[in-house]
């Protein structure tokens, strides 16, 4: 009894006895999940992910008529064949160079090959990630833009910007985004005629804004106000002061806020699936009605959202260590 | 080169503070003011009036014939003309003491960069530190940086120089390597209005003390006069309890 109590107090065994456990119940949740989708009989197709994020497109391009090939002309990465039919009118084919079945003088019958190639394309999967990619860049930058000019305003010491940043603020902060998302589509789209591509990309961004516009202000609140009148005893107007002494510096301080934000907008770009854009969620869904493989595909989902985030985690990582230079 | 006429401030936090009452004082070319006070007796306030980091509720200042109170006036140029040191060096920590001296110079004056660095880097040799130039102001000592500062200040060739309390937040021995650069400058002849306890510094290069106490002025002399033999009850009570 005294030796296990002894073995219990061994900072060592504890530190073993910590691994061990972590090891234990990560590989009773691979055994749980396994168990479990076998209750249900699931079959894994694993197989079947792959072609949605690239695929290899096979084509063939055959000849319409009865012809005979009169000529092959190359300009640049495209071949032209000219073909002459029975009743002399000639027919064009552009095509890919290098990929040519044919040669001049060659008589085709109706159907014969003339090119063949196979081309790799982009799956549903991947052209829902550069959708949700291109959607977050844009609505984080349009975001930051929002955020920086409300922020300022809400900062005012005159009433008309600053009442106006503060109700902006609380009415987005207030409604859920997807009742937002809605209204850019079906009110603010119609009224400026807006791409629904547009609607979603300005839903997110005045959404991140409004939160941006915090974000900074309490940024620019937390630096001393002896720098303001050291810039300003400098002879610095307002403008000056902001953008060379305290922006930098609350910049700084604001890019963790600021980069938890970013992740929840590329999270949060998942909802503008709703008003008919393919992104990443949107293309999980649609695979999943038609192949019926939702578990896969949606492991397969959650890890790409998984490489966006974790990426732009590494970037701000990576800005703070730069900006740390001066501490 | 300044007259301060008749200026009140009174602030409104939690309670009426009226920090100053009716002063008024006028400084030559090339005089060197030094103010003392109890802490609350309105000497930051009329040095912060002196550059409009606080505007005065009445009153008229005018600097080197300008009229700052007056609305049309521009104050960001009047405020490139005197220069300001703090208590708390107000240093920008995010630039290098090269770039703290010469941003002003480069999106104030005007100047081009390489002019701005090579009198930042007189200025430097001036109060001492020129191998400092490319540190961050962290990594300096408190009298190192408060010298930056006055570097800062002077690379806008100002024609005053205020300083509030300029030695109080350093270290013992760091005050006097920042003295000493105050009083060089006095010697170049330099306006400047000056807030602190230092009455070494105000017996050898100050031409007026001036006491205040809760926004007012008490008592205006020389330093000899104030400090040897001050009139006035609250000026006396004070000195004993400084000195």
């Amino acid at each position: 009894m005294d030796t296990l109590k002894n073995l219990l107090h061994n900072p060592r065994f504890r530190n073993i006895l910590s691994w061990a456990a972590l090891a234990a119940i990560l590989v009773g949740l691979v055994i749980g999940t396994v168990q479990t989708t076998r209750r249900v009989e699931y079959i894994w197709r694993w197989e079947q992910i792959p072609r949605y994020v690239l695929f290899k497109e096979s084509r063939e391009i055959v000849v319409e008529d009865n012809a005979t090939v009169k000529a092959l002309d190359r300009a640049g990465s495209s071949t032209v064949i000219v073909a002459v039919n029975s009743y002399g009118e000639e027919q064009y084919y552009n095509l890919p160079k290098d990929m040519i079945e044919v040669a001049v003088g060659d008589e085709l019958k109706a159907g014969d090959l003339l090119a063949k190639w196979t081309k790799w394309k982009p799956g549903l999967l991947l052209r829902g990630l550069v959708l949700t990619l291109e959607i977050s860049v844009l609505s984080i930058i349009l975001g930051i833009i929002i955020g920086l000019i409300t922020g300022l305003a809400r900062l005012s010491s005159n009433p008309a910007p600053k009442w106006l940043a503060i109700g902006y603020i609380e009415l987005i902060r207030g409604t859920p985004l997807l009742v937002q998302i809605y209204i850019f589509y079906f009110f603010v789209g119609q009224v400026f005629s807006l791409s629904s591509f547009w609607a979603g990309v300005l839903a997110l961004s005045f959404f991140a804004g409004a939160y941006v516009a915090e974000i900074i202000r309490a940024g620019i609140q937390s630096i001393h106000k002896g720098q303001m009148e050291a810039a300003r005893s400098l002879g610095m107007n307002y403008y000056l002061a902001m953008r060379y002494i305290i922006l930098p510096q609350a910049f700084k301080r604001i890019l963790p806020p600021l980069a938890g934000q970013f992740i929840s907008l590329i999270k949060d770009s998942s909802l503008v699936g709703v008003i008919a854009l393919v992104e990443l969620t949107r293309a999980g869904r649609e695979i999943g009605t038609s192949t019926f493989n939702y578990f896969e595909v949606f492991f397969t989902v959650a890890a790409l959202y998984l490489i966006l985030t974790f990426t732009l985690s590494m970037l701000v990582q990576f800005l703070e260590r730069r900006f740390a230079a001066s501490d | 080169m300044i007259d301060v006429r008749n200026v009140y401030k009174t602030f409104y936090s939690r309670h009426k503070v009226e920090a100053l009452v009716d002063v008024s004082l006028q400084v030559d070319k090339g005089e060197v003011v030094v103010i003392i006070g109890p802490s609350g007796s309105g000497k930051s306030t009329i040095l912060r009036c002196l550059n409009h980091l606080e505007k005065p509720d009445r009153g008229d200042i005018t600097i080197d014939g300008i009229l700052l109170t007056d609305l049309k006036t521009d104050i960001n140029s009047v405020r490139a003309e005197v220069g300001m040191v703090f208590q708390s060096f107000n240093l920008f920590p995010h630039m290098t003491v090269l770039a703290n001296v010469t941003i002003a110079q480069i999106k104030v004056r005007g100047r081009s960069r390489e002019k701005s660095e090579q009198i930042t880097m007189q200025l430097l040799h001036k109060v001492g530190i020129p191998e400092k130039a490319n540190s961050y102001p962290s990594q300096l000592s408190g009298g190192q940086q408060q010298r930056v500062a006055i570097a800062r200040a002077l690379a806008m060739q100002p024609k005053v120089m205020l300083f509030d309390e300029a030695t109080s937040a350093l270290d013992p021995e760091m005050v006097n390597e920042v003295l000493d650069v105050m009083k060089a400058l006095c010697r170049e002849g330099m306006t400047m209005v000056v807030v602190s306890h230092e009455m070494g510094f105000a017996r050898e290069v100050g031409d007026m003390v001036i006491f205040m106490d809760e926004g007012r002025i008490v008592e205006v002399g020389t330093p000899d006069k104030i400090y040897d033999d001050p009139e006035h009850e609250r000026t006396q009570a004070f000195l004993a309890q400084i000195l």
